[in-house]
């Protein structure tokens, strides 16, 4: 940590639109909270070179320049500190909060809220278009099928969506504030469940955090587990959501069968570590549970079952004219918008950005390994559609290619207690993206400041902009084929 | 009067089982078991066993809209023959009243969705209005033609016109009138590719969207008066497609219940085989039914 120098303001943000110009992204961009003194720090990531770049800096005003004018990657982050740290960001072009709690410093409020009346989720001005035949729809909090809450505001012209905005912060817990000073017994638990659904994408980008703040190194066996535990959940909800794609166009064969395939999937996590989802799989220095051979084989068993029937179940997407005709063309973003915002993970494939962190920042067993990335040019429904299936494939070859050739040795080593003054960042490729996690730590190694980013955080404006201009029939369709979390995003 | 009765009890009695046959073909080709056939009745006896709650933004409207809707398609059941058998009310004439009563009950879900004030529902509204717009002259023109062929007004004698020796003479017209009204069929039901039923996204939903706000009997009415409609719709396409008539009533009225059962199972592979349509080319498959029964009326004009 001592390492970073710290630059002044003017410098800083210099430095990362200069970076961004260059084709850098913005990986993580946070403050640590504090009374006079708040510092700011920023990774950056460079593909090309395979590089990470951290800078930080020092501020003892209530005002920061903006730069999400000129850099839109950023300005999300800069609602994000505004809101942790209280600190107002000038010329902000939407300067409002990200998920409604009071700052982690008490007396310091961007907005000048009260510190003691509560804030409520959602609660302030939208973007309105005004006009005849413009009408505003509201969808949300409380949504008609089981999904998680979000607040969607639509500006209509007739069927057509002028503008999307999202406001999310409803599933808020506090994970961030709570680590300040950890870790704690329960910070693995607490990270599984950051985002339910990427449980190990998560639980692994933690893992590796400690492991490096520790200095140990993780056993062969175990890398290979992670990775087969990471692939399976990559490989359970893809399937999920290649079964309600098609299911919210209304086809019901691969919808009902891809449906009973994802839990072919989550139960093979189980055979790993007892819990469908994959929690208390991970623990920092390798694997709670080790694969015996019979288990080896009866993974092999059900994934060729599984890999038959998912075929089979998703090839009658290609070959039904009016699925196609529904998916082509639907929620497109192009390769530009998709640089501009800085999306991760499938969306950003489907756009043809070839980035991948298993492939662009190897981690684990992907330094032995290398999956091939597959990427789409189109960016509409139908490439996030296609990127998921191709993902999967390459995933079933991995699973199996490991499964044949897992190595000897122990699946975990010893844990040793954090350094001190050190900042560790994690990847990792979630099924949704790339997932960052960055601990800065005190002179007794406890966390100052603990910082996740949840794919979901780069990727939901792409869903706001792929709407543009499409009719509001298909956003249920388009954020599908998203599939972004709100429990990640809000944290 | 045994026809009279019979028409009564099977048009009161059997339209929900229609929906549970679909439902079991959708099932049977989703690998599913599916829910049992006779699962809308057991639907429809619980809605009208529970209680109901009325926003309170609402006003006498919204509570007439489903009674409105199950009376005109009450009535309009009277005016269709079934099975080969006269219609227990006809005159000359009748069937502009038939077409007009499904007007009347459209006019009054829409009348309803929009008194609740939501933007959902006034969604759906403006959709269902514009689709119906379209679907209408399709209805029409089918009812020209074959009132053109029986050279008769009344729907009885209309839809009990078409026979064999029909379909010998006029076999193209007859082809192309029995297309559109398929169309129309799926189109007026709601059924996949122009809505999906079952769907909870309530940006996407036509018909379902304008009655997210009934509950209890109010929607076990809705619910029951949609099938009625499947059932009104049904029989008039059996008894374009499939005129066949053995001159023995209890033969005929188990003929006509057979090809019922036989469309809700064609309905359901429709419903299984394809992927709903896009929203904005709803319109343009409607104007082409519509231009199948032109051409049908054209034919039989020359």
């Amino acid at each position: 940590m001592t390492d970073i120098t710290v630059v002044d303001s003017s410098r800083f943000l210099q430095s990362i639109l200069d970076a961004a110009d260059r084709g850098w992204r913005i990986v993580s961009y946070f403050g640590i909270p504090a009374q006079t003194v708040v510092q700011l720090i920023c990774v950056l990531a460079n593909k090309a070179e395979g590089q990470l770049a951290v800078t930080r800096t020092e501020t003892r005003d209530d005002h920061f320049p903006s730069i999400s004018s000129l850099c839109t990657q950023a300005q999300l982050f800069e609602r994000e500190i505004a809101e942790q740290c209280g600190l107002v960001f000038d010329d902000h072009p939407w300067f409002k909060p990200v998920r409604f709690h009071h700052s982690f410093v008490p007396e310091r409020d961007a907005w000048n809220r009260p510190a003691d009346e509560p804030i409520r989720a959602g609660v302030m001005n939208y973007f309105q278009v005004a006009g005849d035949e413009v009408h505003e729809v509201a969808v949300g909090p409380v949504h008609a099928g089981i999904i998680e809450p979000g607040h969607f505001r639509f500006q209509c012209h007739g069927e057509e969506v002028f503008h999307l905005e999202i406001s999310l912060g409803y599933q808020h817990r506090g994970i961030e504030s709570d680590l300040i000073g950890g870790p704690h017994k329960r910070t693995l638990q607490v990270m599984e469940t950051a985002a339910g659904d990427t449980t190990i994408g998560h639980g692994q980008a933690y893992c590796m955090v400690m492991e490096a703040l520790g200095g140990i190194k993780v056993p062969p066996r175990a890398e290979v587990l992670r990775g087969i535990a990471l692939e399976l959940e990559r490989l359970a909800n893809h399937t999920g959501d290649l079964g309600a794609i098609a299911g919210d166009v209304g086809y019901l064969p691969t919808s009902s069968f891809c449906g009973r395939l994802r839990g072919e999937f989550l139960n093979m996590t189980a055979v790993l570590c007892g819990s469908r989802f994959g929690r208390g799989f991970l623990t920092p220095g390798g694997t709670i549970f080790d694969l015996t051979h019979g288990h080896c084989d009866d993974l092999r068993k059900r994934l060729t079952e599984a890999r038959r029937d998912l075929t089979n179940a998703v090839e009658l997407l290609w070959n039904t004219p009016s699925v196609m005709g529904r998916l082509e063309g639907t929620g497109q973003l192009t390769h530009e918008l998709g640089l501009e915002l800085g999306l991760v993970g499938p969306a950003a494939r489907a756009c043809g950005i070839k980035r991948d962190v298993r492939q662009d920042y190897p981690f684990g067993i992907f330094r032995m390994t290398h999956l091939p990335v597959a990427t789409s040019f189109h960016g509409d429904v139908c490439a996030r559609t296609m990127i998921r299936w191709q993902e999967a494939q390459k995933s079933m070859d991995f699973i199996e290619e490991q499964l044949r050739q897992l190595p000897g040795g122990g699946h975990r080593v010893e844990t040793l207690p954090c350094a001190g003054r050190h900042l560790a960042v994690a990847l990792t490729e979630g099924w949704r993206g790339e997932i960052c996690h960055v601990a800065v730590t005190d002179e007794a190694g406890q966390f100052d400041r603990y910082k996740i980013v949840d794919p979901s955080f780069h990727n939901w404006q792409g869903l706001a902009m792929a709407l543009r201009g499409q009719q509001i029939s298909d956003f249920p369709l388009c954020n599908k084929s998203f599939n972004l979390s709100y429990c990640g995003f809000d944290l | 009067m045994t026809d009279i009765i019979i028409h009564c009890a099977v048009a009161l009695l059997f339209p929900p089982l229609l929906l549970g046959v679909i439902g079991k073909t959708k099932a049977a080709f989703a690998g599913r078991v599916g829910a049992p056939y006779f699962q809308p009745y057991y639907d429809l006896i619980k809605l009208f066993r529970k209680g109901s709650v009325f926003s309170e933004t609402t006003t006498w409207v919204f509570r007439a809209g489903p009674v409105v809707t199950l009376s005109a398609t009450l009535i309009a059941v009277l005016l269709i023959p079934l099975g080969r058998h006269a219609a227990p009310l006809s005159f000359s004439g009748d069937l502009i009243l038939f077409a007009y009563l499904f007007g009347l009950s459209r006019f009054f879900t829409t009348l309803a969705a929009l008194d609740t004030g939501s933007s959902f529902e006034g969604m759906g509204a403006a959709r269902e209005a514009t689709f119906s717009c379209l679907a209408e002259p399709t209805l029409f023109f089918a009812l020209i033609t074959l009132a053109r062929m029986s050279k008769s007004l009344t729907l009885s004698t209309i839809l009990t016109h078409p026979t064999l020796a029909t379909w010998l003479a006029a076999g193209s017209s007859m082809l192309l009138l029995s297309g559109a009204l398929f169309i129309i069929l799926l189109a007026e039901n709601c059924r996949i590719p122009f809505d999906d039923p079952n769907t909870h996204l309530e940006l996407t939903m036509i018909h379902e969207v304008m009655v997210l706000d009934h509950s209890g009997p109010a929607l076990g009415i809705i619910l029951y008066g949609a099938a009625l409609k499947l059932f009104v719709l049904g029989a008039i396409f059996v008894n374009v497609a499939l005129p066949v008539a053995t001159g023995d009533p209890l033969t005929d009225w188990a003929i006509f219940i057979v090809a019922m059962l036989a469309l809700a199972m064609a309905i359901g592979i429709v419903e299984s085989v394809m992927a709903r349509l896009r929203l904005v080319r709803i319109p343009q498959l409607l104007i082409g039914a519509t231009i199948l029964s032109a051409f049908a009326m054209l034919l039989v004009l020359r």
